[in-house]
């Protein structure tokens, strides 16, 4: 760890905190249309929509509507890919996308995994990555913090039967939370070099002449193969270079504010036009944790004890920091193959960083867009040391609960919190409860199916990719390394992170089909426990405190949830792990 | 009678059980069990392999599969040696009752009074609602209430204590319960259950039922622990594609084998907690039969452990029965001895406890003998509702002793007048906790109040401790008594109670169980009186005094056989340690997992990647005595917490993160750190043996 790597850390860290009162604070209010000017410019609204604003919803009914809004965004998602060849804004004249790519796809940005099978400036037209893609970070992002806001108020409220508005809260949240700060984003982004334009791609002439190999093809276009069947290639050079263009910024802002990660580009954040600026790059890193963050004051705030809410941001912070200084310890070592070629090790692991990064703000990138469900990258995760690599791969299958995505990443934690308090109240002879509300059978079986679902998916996925054809096809990498790729390409999909580990050639029927349905029910399978979690707990009575509740806020709860969210979170995958990127440590240094 | 007590593997209990630990392989008892039935089917699995692989098939070496195989149906019988050694000590417990369940004879009556023709027949053929007469050295045939006679019964069959007890018709006492004795006199009594639902039925019931009743903690754990088993399922099986697949790019070593991978399951799922789950449970309810407390429902002994307010009544739980005199507070102009004379004249005849405490205290206090009442011609006057008074007429001097109203009323009737000072001391006393007592005289016309008695309700010894550690567990403590005001709020602040209800009535009890439970809390009581009933209905615990009415035993949901108020206390922590030992048992249990990982991940698959070898931390001999290790352990730890499960994990009444901290410390960093020891310990063993 160098000066830099610990200075990044502390004011990234330091920063954060400080934003997490003021938006979390915000966002609470606005919720609860605290603020005049909310239910001014939302009831014309409702009107046009015929929303009844003032009729809560039973958690079915929310869940419900939740479900049908997300069905109805991957329809037209999905519409739009198959249709853009026919449609306006395609200066490019994009093809219409594949059914299996364009079905995957669809499910990606609206579950907010953003799982990209596809390359940005090759696939999509500026209509689909404005009104598909864009939209679709908008709102999933939404889903994500209403479905959080009613699992709170399951705590806040008591004897109620309900958890709220569906539409009311998916309107206030993208209008007064996520629209404004991304407009302001944007706006930033574009001063610090981004683009935002609907131009046709610009060929330009390069400073010098690339010379690289290209295959060799023959007559009919197709490459020719030597006596063993390997690709031929002959040399080749340019002086030119196309510069894909489109709206950028805009995209961009809303990539990172709502944790989606899904880039305009296929290099997505390490691309200039994305994130040109060591500044811009900050803010990126700040900008995906913002709402994570300050949802922890939110909760706080709504339960009427903030104090709960800073035990859960503690929780978040600690062990966000410990995978993140991991990951740059990691990545600071060199990879003695190189080191023995003679490359200085004081370089450390370079090998698929952006230069204009490099190495601390690669590996604190990683860890915040993994531990958060992001999925945004400015380095290739695939070329982290087996150990850097494995941090990213951890984050994601702890169940994205360390901040996690909007929204998602509270309610996977308050469901570890629950767990915890399931255990520990046991141990203290109580019948467990949290903020007031006993946890009873139906709780468990809920707690117990969205603790289940993303391991199954994951494991049971990666069973299906290692012995089938089709999985094994899309390795790129021999040895332990190409099964790492697979368990996190799972792991990506099923906790709705949406980064990769490049090696994998993912965009195939196969791939597109299993991690498209990885990724639905990886969202949804948590997200509908969790919402019928939220209607049990606020059906219940507020049980008073007492010297015998245990109490949730101080340093031994935050401790204990720790050792939840490791012990039940990471003990499904250690012998996942130790047959990837483990063996891949163990065996490149004891060779060398 | 005594109970026999037994210690833990108590050959007349661990025999039977054993062999009961083998009847319960039946598939229909291990389903029950779901992580349980995993490990049977992982047995069966793996026997089937040890047979093929005798047929010179097999997937590993022969020994290693028998090996694997054989403590897996250890593992198996361990768990239900656990709940059979359980089972049989409650049985034991139950067994002891059932003595009391011996033919006994009935003598019915046609009509309920003494004088009236009865017919003799078996007692198991009286109905509800049948009036029974039992006469001197009877048994009573079936639990009752006395509708005449006054008679002493011999109790301690039921409740260990060989005192005779008073049943009579009318008020608290009227209640008797089926297999006591008649000592003395006779009892007519109307019979309140039909057979099979007496105490004793409900005792033998509770403990023999072999479906006992899941408590809702122990269904929601059981839930946890299926979910776990189903991910550690997922775990192993998706094991052996990757195993494949590492082992097709790797190209070396081979696949890992199914009894390895059986055995890496086997040491993942929770065994141990759910090995020992029903154990505890049952355990629980026999610790309750322990402190003779009959529970109708596991569910009532788990809800005690949630319990956050007491309500305690004050006289014979906070105080000692009776009130006893301390002071004599004589009036202007009168000596205390004076007083203490007529005081000890008004209370000769008087058998209360409070009379005879004011004759003590006057024979400690002047050296006052206790004086031939006859020789005194004395005429006393007995206590009565109307007059509430008591005393003495000597010929003309009349002593009177009541309450002050009371004496008030006397004097004023006889033309004195009740002086100032004398009310300012009642009043003191009053605002002491104690209760005053005015003695006046009236010799020839000529009345005058002597002064005041003392009567102070004893605080009983320990129990303002008792509180105070209730108070750290979190546990509100009301005492509910009929006194005013002034005097409960007195005996309130010694005995250190948070909070009193006084001039409670039946009604003022309910609606305060009411509000506190809309505040949110649990409320525990005890009665015994009829009028408590409803109070007891409504309380979330409620144990009744096996002393009390028919109607206090059917509202609440225990019953305490030794009707000791206090008991209540033992209740709590009796759920208390229910709960933390299945708590902590779970936490041992995944916290194990790290150290089996450790052991069995390298042994799996050092054939395919040789490198793994450096995360065999615990250095083991080889992988065969790897996973065995594990798998031994595994077993093994089932047998070690059984006495654990039995006892229960101790409990303190310290505050919640304490205990936390407490139990966390022992059961997870222990559950992380003894499979280390235990695994390394046996693969030395099984290395030295030359086993593996």
């Amino acid at each position: 760890m160098t000066t830099h790597a610990w200075t990044l850390l502390g004011l990234f860290l330091a920063i954060l905190l400080v934003t997490v009162k003021p938006m979390g604070l915000y966002l609470a209010k606005v919720m609860a249309g605290d603020y005049g000017f909310v239910r001014k410019t939302e009831s014309p609204l409702y009107r046009l929509c015929g929303v009844q604003a003032d009729e809560e919803m039973v958690w079915l009914k929310y869940a419900f509507a939740i479900l049908l809004f997300n069905a109805l965004g991957v329809l037209a998602v999905y519409a739009l890919q198959r249709l853009q060849a026919w449609l306006p804004l395609n200066p490019q004249g994009m093809a219409n996308v594949s059914p299996d790519s364009a079905f995957n796809t669809a499910i990606s940005f609206v579950s907010n995994t953003n799982w990209q099978g596809y390359g940005g400036e090759s696939t999509m037209s500026y209509l689909t990555q404005m009104l598909a893609l864009t939209v679709q970070n908008f709102l999933s992002a939404a889903t994500g913090i209403v479905v959080v806001i009613a699992l709170i108020r399951g705590f806040a409220r008591h004897t109620a039967a309900t958890v709220g508005n569906a539409w009311v809260d998916l309107t206030r949240v993208t209008l007064y939370v996520l629209l404004p700060i991304s407009i302001v984003y944007a706006v930033f982004l574009v001063g610090q070099g981004s683009i935002q334009n609907l131009d046709a791609y610009k060929e330009v002439t390069t400073l010098e002449v690339t010379k690289y190999d290209a295959p060799k093809l023959d007559a009919d276009g197709q490459p020719v193969k030597d006596e063993k069947g390997a690709v031929v290639n002959e040399p080749a050079e340019t002086a030119t270079q196309t510069l894909a263009m489109g709206p950028v910024a805009s995209q961009e802002a809303i990539k990172m504010l709502g944790t989606n990660g899904g880039g305009f580009f296929n290099a997505n954040s390490a691309h200039p036009y994305e994130n040109p600026t060591p500044l811009s790059n900050f803010i990126q890193m700040l900008s995906i944790f913002l709402i994570p963050g300050a949802l922890c004051f939110t909760f706080g705030r709504m339960v009427g004890d903030t104090r709960q809410g800073w035990a859960v941001l503690a929780v978040m912070t600690v062990m966000f920091a410990g995978l993140a200084i991991a990951a740059m310890y990691f990545e600071q070592q060199a990879n003695p193959l190189l080191t023995q070629l003679g490359v200085d090790p004081t370089f450390g692991n370079m090998e698929g960083k952006e230069t204009r990064f490099g190495i601390a703000d690669s590996g604190l990138f990683a860890t915040i867009t993994t531990a958060a469900s992001c999925g945004a990258v400015i380095a290739m995760h695939d070329s982290f040391m087996p150990l850097g690599g494995l941090v990213p791969l951890v984050d994601m299958q702890l169940g994205e609960v360390v901040f996690g995505g909007v929204g998602s990443g509270l309610y996977g934690m308050l469901v570890f919190a629950i767990l915890a308090v399931f255990i520990s109240g046991l141990m203290i002879g109580r019948t467990p409860e949290y903020l007031g509300k006993k946890i009873e059978t139906y709780e468990m079986k809920m707690t117990s199916i969205a603790i289940l679902v993303t391991p199954l998916l994951v494991l049971v996925g990666t069973a299906v990719a290692v012995i089938t054809g089709d999985g094994r096809a899309g390795i790129a990498n021999p040895g332990a390394h190409g099964f790492s790729e697979i368990l996190y390409a799972f792991s990506s999909a099923a906790n709705n992170n949406g980064s990769a580990f490049a090696g994998l050639s993912a965009n195939t029927p196969f791939y597109n089909t299993m991690l498209g349905i990885a990724m639905w029910f990886g969202r949804f399978g948590v997200i509908v426990p969790v919402l019928a979690m939220a209607g049990s707990l606020a059906a219940k009575k507020r049980l008073a405190v007492t010297e015998g509740t245990l109490p949730t806020h101080g340093p031994l709860f935050v401790v204990l949830l720790i050792g939840v969210v490791l012990l039940v979170g990471l003990l499904n995958y250690v012998p996942a792990l130790a047959l990837g990127p483990v063996i891949e440590q163990l065996m490149l240094f004891a060779t060398y | 009678m005594t109970r026999k007590t037994f210690t833990l593997f108590d050959p007349t209990l661990a025999v039977p059980a054993i062999a009961e630990s083998f009847r319960k392989l039946n598939p229909a008892v291990q389903w029950r069990n779901p992580v349980m039935f995993v490990v049977y089917i992982g047995s069966i699995l793996t026997t089937i392999l040890w047979v093929q692989a005798l047929g010179g098939q097999g997937e590993a070496p022969t020994g290693f599969i028998l090996a694997v195989a054989l403590w897996l149906w250890f593992t198996v019988l361990f768990a239900n040696f656990a709940e059979a050694l359980a089972e049989g000590r409650s049985k034991a417990q139950a067994a002891s009752l059932r003595g009391l369940k011996k033919e006994t004879w009935a003598k019915k009556l046609y009509e309920p009074h003494i004088n009236a023709k009865w017919q003799m027949i078996p007692a198991t053929d009286l109905r509800k609602g049948d009036v029974i007469l039992v006469a001197a050295q009877e048994f009573i045939p079936a639990d009752g209430e006395v509708i005449e006679g006054v008679a002493s019964v011999d109790e301690s069959a039921i409740t260990g204590e060989s005192a005779p007890v008073i049943r009579e018709s009318g008020g608290d006492f009227s209640s008797v319960t089926g297999g006591t004795r008649v000592l003395s006199d006779w009892i007519i009594a109307r019979v309140t259950v039909n057979p099979g639902e007496t105490f004793v039925d409900r005792m033998i019931a509770m403990v023999e039922n072999a479906k006992r009743q899941k408590t809702p903690n122990e269904i929601a754990l059981t839930i946890l622990l299926v979910a776990l088993t189903i991910v550690f399922l997922a775990v192993t099986v998706t094991l052996l594609p990757y195993s494949l697949f590492s082992v097709d790019v790797a190209q070396s070593g081979t696949p890992v084998s199914i009894t390895v991978l059986i055995a890496l399951l086997v040491c993942l799922i929770p065994t141990t907690i759910a090995g020992l789950l029903s154990a505890i449970g049952v355990a629980g309810m026999s610790r309750m039969m322990q402190a003779n407390v009959i529970a109708t429902s596991g569910r009532a002994v788990e809800a005690a452990g949630d319990v956050d307010v007491l309500l305690l009544d004050k006289t014979g739980t906070i105080t000692l029965g009776n009130r006893q005199a301390s002071t004599f507070l004589p009036a202007d102009g009168i000596t205390e001895a004076e007083l203490a004379d007529a005081a000890q004249l008004a209370s000769l005849a008087d058998e209360t406890p409070e009379g005879r405490s004011i004759v003590v205290l006057a024979k400690q206090r002047f050296k006052l003998r206790e004086r031939d009442i006859h020789a005194l011609d004395a005429h006393f006057v007995h206590f009565t509702a109307q007059t509430r008074m008591s005393g003495v007429n000597l010929g003309e001097r009349q002593i009177r002793k009541g309450a002050a109203e009371a004496i008030k009323a006397f004097v004023e009737a006889e033309g004195g007048h009740f002086p100032k000072s004398v009310s300012g001391k009642v009043d003191d006393v009053a605002r002491r906790g104690s209760t005053p007592l005015v003695v006046a005289e009236s010799a020839g016309g000529k009345v005058r109040v002597l002064g005041v008695i003392e009567l102070k309700d004893i605080v009983k010894g320990g129990i303002k401790e008792r509180f105070a550690e209730l108070r750290q567990m979190g546990i509100k403590t009301v005492m509910v008594t009929g006194d005013n005001r002034v005097t409960a709020a007195a005996i309130a602040a010694e005995a250190g109670v948070d909070d009193f209800l006084a001039e409670a009535t039946p009604e003022a009890k309910l609606k305060l169980i009411r509000q506190y439970q809309t505040e949110g809390r649990l409320v525990a009581m005890t009665g015994d009186g009829t009028n408590d009933a409803p109070a007891l209905a409504q309380a979330d615990v409620a144990v009744a005094m096996n002393t009390g009415t028919q109607a206090a035993k059917e509202a609440g949901n225990m019953v305490d056989l030794d009707s000791n108020p206090t008991k209540l206390i033992e209740v709590v922590e009796t759920g208390k340690q229910m709960l933390m030992t299945r708590g902590s048992l779970t936490t041992f249990s995944i916290a194990n997992d790290i150290a089996k990982y450790f052991a069995i991940i390298p042994a799996a698959f050092v054939s395919t990647y040789p490198q793994l070898s450096a995360l065999n931390v615990m250095g083991l001999a080889s992988p065969s005595s790897a996973i065995l290790s594990a798998v031994i352990f595994n077993a093994l730890i089932i047998v070690f917490l059984i006495p654990l499960a039995l006892k229960g994990v101790k409990y303190r009444p310290l505050g919640a993160a304490t205990l936390l901290r407490q139990n966390l410390a022992v059961y997870g960093l222990g559950g992380i750190v003894a499979p280390f020891l235990g695994i390394k310990l046996i693969d030395v063993l099984i290395a030295a043996a030359g086993l593996a």
